[in-house]
Parts: structure tokens; sequence; C-alpha cells
């Protein structure tokens, strides 16, 4: 296993849910854990890219998913990888009733909260998992 | 009346870097105002989902919106769908234009947005041409 986390989001796009996992996911591996967080496409892993595969395979992932379809965690297990935490967009807008997204190009002001809010999460996450391992 | 042919639209919201964030934002500007009848899908859903998305790119012209010459969209159209008639390579633009990337792959600037705005056109191009040839 690589030490590394891997950070896959859904990155949906017809409503505001996969842009609130895709932002999320950026805040994580780019500000808050770029020493310890990193993600791929996942649309390289659709098509079947080997290296890709291959990165999947060899990391603890965390699948960020926007929508009950779940893409990014059964991408990951189609793959073979191992989906080692499911965080849920859907979950967080259930603890957070009074937010209500609407913009899904750019995301709202609700929407960058629930985006801070869900880095939050996937951020302790990843500390979560590195702690496990050591 | 004339009513155009159904076309979809798919980016591949690339998270590697900027590029899958130029071909996803230009895809919603298509959905939101410039071709608004225009059809998108979740790329994932070719994979993970049901028949319904691999159906609807056999049944309707589906327009693949690469970030970067990897063409992750165009593939997974042509792998479970069948051949795509046009594309579009966000990355081969840039080069053709000579413009770069934008810095950050989450928050997009003023000089980016404009460079939305260019991509956005060319898919819109290509909508139209699909939708000719299909009332030719």
């Amino acid at each position: 296993m690589t030490e590394k986390i891997l950070v896959i989001p859904c990155s949906g796009i017809g409503k505001p849910f996969g842009t609130i996992g895709r932002d999320a996911t950026f805040r994580v591996v780019d500000e808050l854990r770029p020493d310890t967080a990193e993600t791929n496409c996942l649309s390289l892993l659709v098509i079947g890219d080997e290296e890709t595969t291959r990165q999947v395979k060899n990391s603890r992932c965390i699948a960020v998913d926007g929508c009950p379809l779940e893409c990014a965690g059964k991408n990951i297990e189609i793959a073979g990888g191992n989906v080692a935490a499911h965080i849920r967009v859907m979950d967080l807008l259930r603890e957070n009733r009074g937010l209500k997204p609407r913009e899904v190009t750019f995301l709202d002001e609700d929407g960058e909260k629930l985006s801070g809010l869900l880095a939050e999460r996937i951020a302790a996450k990843v500390d979560e998992l590195l702690e496990e391992q050591r | 009346m004339n009513i155009k042919p159904k076309v979809g639209v798919i980016s591949c919201s690339g998270e590697c870097c900027s590029l899958g964030t130029l071909s996803r934002v230009a895809t919603r500007m298509i959905l939101e105002g410039v071709r608004p009848g225009t059809v998108t899908l979740c790329l994932p859903l070719f994979l993970a989902g049901d028949s319904g998305e691999r159906e609807f790119a056999q049944r309707f012209p589906t327009i693949p919106v690469d970030g970067c010459h990897k063409q992750c969209a165009k593939k997974a159209i042509e792998k479970y769908s069948g051949p795509t008639a046009v594309d579009v390579d966000v990355e081969a633009l840039l080069e053709m234009w000579g413009a770069e990337p934008p810095a950050s792959r989450r928050v997009l600037g003023e000089d980016d947005i404009k460079l939305v705005e260019r991509v956005a056109m060319e898919i819109a191009k290509r909508i139209d041409w699909v939708q000719g040839e299909q009332d030719a």
C-alpha cells in the first residue's frame, strides 16, 4: 500500500452535490492535506487505464459520492480497489438541512459552506486512515 | 416548426488538472445558456450505472468534451456505445490558441472564464454541425 490516501470524487455534473464533492476534494489535496492525500481522474478508471488502476489497487481510497448511484465507490470496487472510507454528500446535507445548494457550475454560498464542511470531514478521514496505518 | 435532434455532451471532468475543470465548466455553460436543449450525462455512470447512459449515447449523437489528450470521455463513449462523429480536446484547443491552462483546478479567474467561453463556443459549433447532419 502506498502512503498517500487517494481521494476520488464522482464529479457528477447534473446536480450541485457532484460539484460539492469535487470542490471539497480539491480543498483537501491542494490545501488541507497536500502531503498526505492525492486525487486522480475517475474517468481514467472508467476507461480502464492501467496506471490508474494500479494506483487505485495499491492505495487506500476515500470515495466521495454526490448521489445514491455512488459512481466513485462502485468504480473503485470494479477496478479492484480498496474503498477504505465512503463519504456521501447526501449525509452531510441531511445533517445541515438549513443549507440548500442550488448552483452546479459555480457553487453558491450554501454550496461553498457544504464544500468546506465536507473537506474537513475528508481531511479528518485521511488523518484517521494514516493513523491506522502506523 | 423546426425541431432540432437531441444531442448529448459528456465532459471528462478530470480531477488530475485544471483542464478537466475547463471541460466541465464549458459543458455546463452549454446546458445553461449556449445550447440549452442539450443533454449531459455523468461519465462514471457508463461503467457504474445501469444501461441508460450507454443506450442514450447509442441512440443520440453524443459529443465528448475532454480536458486532455488522453480523451477519456471519447474512449468511454466509443468503448460502451459506439463511434463518435466529433469531439473536443481542450488541451489541443489551448495549444492551437497558444493559451495557458488555469493555474487552479478549483477556482477560475477572469481570464480562465474567457477561455471557458471560447471552449463552449467550440462545443456549440460541433453541436450545430451534428444537428445539421441529422437534419440533412
